[in-house]
C-alpha cells in the first residue's frame, strides 16, 4: 500500500473528528483557564471579568518559588527513580519466558486499576507505626521497636514511584523486546561482561526511549496531588495541592488558574529543553 | 503506547459522563410522580445517611413533600457550584446546608433568596446567632444544626483526658497531633487567641493576627498530620497512630460508642462551635416548599431528634427541648464555646490564607 498525501479538502475529513474533540475538550478549557487567570478576584466573593496581572504578581514570591521548585524536583526525582528501576527490570523481563512475561505484565497493569486514593491509604498503612512493615522488622529482630515511616519525603517518593512504574515498564517493554539480541551477544563475544554490555550497548541503543520515558513520568508526577498530601508533611506539598486549595476551598479561581498556567509553561519549557538536548546529542 | 493509554482513559471518562448524564435525565421523571418535591443539599456521607434515615421520611409523611437529598461536598466547592448554576438560572439543590463562611460569601452575590420569617413560625425558638442576616436585615439562612470541634485523644495512649487546648503546645506531645489543614475550617487562630491572648478580639487587627500566627507556629513540631480528609485522621486516631488532635465531637462520640478507644474533651477554654444554615438558592422555584421544610426542621422536637440520632448540637433554645441533661451533655457543653470569627474569613480571606499556608508549609 502506498501512502499518498491528501489531494482534496475532503481527504482531510477524517481529521475533523479528532480535531473537534481536541478543540472542545482541550483547547477551549485551556483557553478558558488562561482567560480566568487574568480575571479580577473579589475577596469574600467570586471573580469578575477583567484584565489584571495581580494573580501572576502574587505568585511571583519566594514562597511559591520554593513550592514550584520542590514540585519540579519531586517530579524529576520520581522520573529518574522509575527509569533506574524500570530499565533493568524490563530488560530482565524481556529475556524471560513468554508466559512469565505475560504474568508480570498483567500484574503491573493491575496496579493501574488502583485509584490514587487506594494507593495512598495502602502505603500510609504500610508505613504506619501501629500496623506497618516496621512491626515485621521488629519481629525479625532488625529493629528495636516499630516506628512511623510516614509522613516523610521517602514515603511520598516510594508511593509515587510505585504508581508511575507500570507506565515506565509499558513504555520501555516494546523497545526492549525489539532490541536485537545479537547486539549484546556481539559485545559479549568481544569480551564485555554482562553488566558492561548492558551499559555500553543496551542503554545507548535505547536513548530516545529513555528520554521519552523520563518526560512522560515527569509530567505524570508533576500533576500529583493526593499522594504528597496523604504521605508527606506540608513542606512536601506540591503546587497542585496549593492550586486545589485556591480553586476549591478559597474559591479563588483566578489565582488557581494563574498558578496552573505557570506550572504548564514551566513544564513545557523543561520538556522542550530535554528534547532539544536529546537532539543536540544525536547530531554530534 | 502512551497514546493508546490516553485514549482509553478519555473514552472511559466520556462513558462515565454519558452514564451520569443519562441517570440525571432519568431523575426528573421519577420526581414528577410526586406532586410536591424539594431538592435538599446536605453534607455527603455520614450526615446525608443520617438525614435520609431519620429525618426526611418523617418530613415527607407529615407534609407530603418528597425530598431528594443531594450529597454536597464539604468546603466551599458546593458554594461555587451553586453560584455558577444560579448564574445560568439552575438550582442543583433548592435548599442547602451551608457553613457560615459560605453563607457570607454567598451573600456578597445575593445568592440566597431572602426568607419570609412569617412563614417560618418555629424560628422564634432559635438561638439568636443562628439566624443569618444580610446587612440590611433580610434573612439569608436559618440555623440547621451546630456542631463542636473539640480536643480528641486516643484513650490507650492518653490515660488522662487533657483539660486545655494548651496540650497542643506541650513539648511532650511532639509529633502526636492531627490538625485540620485549612485556616477557614480549623479555626485554630481563634483557639490560639482564646487560649493565649484572652479572646478572639486579639484578631481584630492585622498586627494582632500576626502575633497569633507566631504563637500558633509553635505547635508545628507537634503536628504529624495536617488533614483535609477527615477519614484519614479518624482512622489514625482510632488506631493510636496519631493519638491527639482536633476533631468533630459528634463523630468522635459515635466512634467511642462503637467501642473505639477515643474520647472527645471540651477544653476549659471551650470547644469550637461551628454551624450550618439552611439557605435557599435564588434560582430555586420551590420557595413555598422550602419554607415548609425549614419551618419543619426548626421545630424543637425535630432538633431533639437530630441531637439524639445525628449527634449534632441543637440550634433552638435549650429550655424548649425535651433532651435530658445527659443527652444534652453528649452533644454540647455548658462551657462557653469559642465562636469562630467568620467575618475575618470574608474580609481578610486572602491575607489569612496566604499567611496560613506560609506558616504550615514554610
Amino acid at each position: 500500500m502506498r501512502r499518498e498525501p491528501p489531494q482534496r479538502l475532503a481527504d482531510y475529513a477524517p481529521l475533523a473528528f479528532p480535531a473537534g474533540m481536541l478543540i472542545v475538550f482541550f483547547v477551549i478549557p485551556f483557553a478558558t483557564m488562561i482567560a480566568v487567570s487574568f480575571f479580577e478576584r473579589e475577596q469574600g466573593g467570586f471573580y469578575q471579568p477583567a484584565f489584571v496581572w495581580d494573580n501572576y504578581a502574587r505568585f511571583i514570591s519566594l514562597f511559591f518559588g520554593k513550592v514550584l521548585g520542590f514540585s519540579l524536583f519531586l517530579a524529576i526525582a520520581v522520573a529518574i527513580a522509575c527509569v533506574v528501576i524500570g530499565i533493568p527490570f524490563t530488560y530482565l523481563l524481556s529475556r524471560t519466558k513468554r508466559k512469565l512475561q505475560v504474568l508480570w505484565l498483567v500484574a503491573l497493569l493491575s496496579i493501574l486499576s488502583l485509584s490514587e486514593v487506594m494507593i495512598g491509604f495502602a502505603w500510609s498503612t504500610l508505613f504506619s507505626r501501629t500496623a506497618g512493615i516496621t512491626n515485621l522488622f521488629t519481629a525479625l529482630g532488625l529493629m528495636a521497636e516499630p516506628q512511623a515511616l510516614t509522613p516523610s519525603f521517602g514515603a511520598v517518593m516510594t508511593a509515587m514511584t510505585y504508581q508511575a512504574l507500570p507506565y515506565t515498564v509499558l513504555v520501555l517493554y516494546p523497545a526492549l523486546v525489539r532490541l536485537d539480541p545479537t547486539l549484546t551477544e556481539a559485545a559479549r563475544t568481544l569480551g564485555a561482561s554482562p553488566v558492561r554490555a548492558f551499559f555500553t550497548v543496551v542503554v545507548p541503543a535505547l536513548r530516545n526511549t529513555i528520554l521519552a520515558t523520563l518526560i512522560m513520568v515527569f509530567i505524570f508526577a508533576l500533576g500529583s496531588y493526593l499522594l504528597p498530601q496523604l504521605l508527606g508533611r506540608p513542606q512536601h506539598w506540591t503546587l497542585s495541592v496549593l492550586i486545589t486549595d485556591q480553586a476549591i476551598y478559597q474559591s479563588n479561581m483566578p489565582f488557581a488558574a494563574a498558578m496552573a498556567v505557570f506550572l504548564v509553561l514551566v513544564s513545557l519549557a523543561l520538556v522542550g529543553l530535554a528534547v532539544y538536548a536529546g537532539r543536540q546529542k544525536e547530531a554530534v | 503506547m502512551r497514546d493508546i493509554l490516553k485514549t482509553t482513559a478519555s473514552r472511559r471518562a466520556v462513558l462515565g459522563a454519558g452514564l451520569a448524564g443519562a441517570s440525571m435525565l432519568a431523575m426528573p421523571s421519577i420526581l414528577r410522580a410526586q406532586d410536591k418535591s424539594l431538592k435538599v443539599g446536605v453534607y455527603g456521607g455520614y450526615f446525608k445517611e443520617s438525614f435520609d434515615k431519620n429525618i426526611f421520611p418523617e418530613f415527607t409523611k407529615t407534609t407530603g413533600i418528597a425530598v431528594e437529598s443531594i450529597a454536597e461536598p464539604t468546603g466551599e466547592a458546593w458554594l461555587v457550584q451553586l453560584e455558577q448554576a444560579a448564574r445560568a438560572g439552575q438550582a442543583p439543590a433548592d435548599v442547602s446546608m451551608m457553613s457560615q463562611v459560605a453563607m457570607l460569601k454567598g451573600q456578597s452575590t445575593e445568592l440566597w433568596a431572602p426568607l419570609d420569617m412569617a412563614k417560618i413560625k418555629n424560628a422564634s425558638g432559635l438561638i439568636e446567632n443562628f439566624v443569618n442576616k444580610y446587612p440590611d436585615g433580610r434573612v439569608a439562612g436559618i440555623g440547621a444544626v451546630s456542631w463542636y470541634i473539640t480536643l480528641v485523644t486516643n484513650t490507650d495512649v492518653f490515660k488522662e483526658a487533657p483539660t486545655s487546648w494548651t496540650a497542643l503546645w506541650d513539648p511532650a506531645n511532639a509529633d502526636k497531633l492531627g490538625l485540620l489543614a485549612l485556616v477557614s475550617n480549623s479555626f485554630l487562630l481563634e483557639v490560639t487567641a482564646k487560649t493565649h491572648f484572652g479572646g478572639t478580639d486579639a484578631l481584630d487587627t492585622e498586627e494582632g493576627i500576626l502575633k497569633v500566627f507566631d504563637k500558633l507556629a509553635e505547635v508545628k513540631p507537634n503536628v504529624r498530620l495536617w488533614y483535609r480528609d477527615e477519614a484519614q485522621f479518624e482512622q489514625a486516631l482510632k488506631s493510636g497512630e496519631i493519638p491527639m488532635g482536633q476533631y468533630y465531637h459528634d463523630v468522635t462520640g459515635l466512634a467511642a460508642g462503637e467501642g473505639h478507644p477515643v474520647r472527645s474533651t471540651f477544653p476549659k477554654e471551650g470547644g469550637i462551635l461551628d454551624s450550618g444554615c439552611w439557605a435557599l438558592s435564588r434560582a430555586s422555584e420551590k420557595t413555598e416548599e422550602a419554607h415548609v421544610f425549614i419551618d419543619y426542621l426548626s421545630q424543637p422536637a425535630v432538633q431533639a431528634t437530630l441531637s439524639r440520632k445525628v449527634g449534632t448540637s441543637p440550634t433552638v433554645k435549650r429550655e424548649l427541648l425535651d433532651l435530658t441533661a445527659e443527652e444534652f451533655a453528649a452533644v454540647s457543653s455548658d462551657i462557653a464555646p469559642i465562636v469562630p470569627r467568620y467575618d475575618l474569613y470574608q474580609t481578610k480571606s486572602d491575607f489569612l490564607n496566604q499567611k496560613w499556608t506560609e506558616m504550615i508549609a514554610g
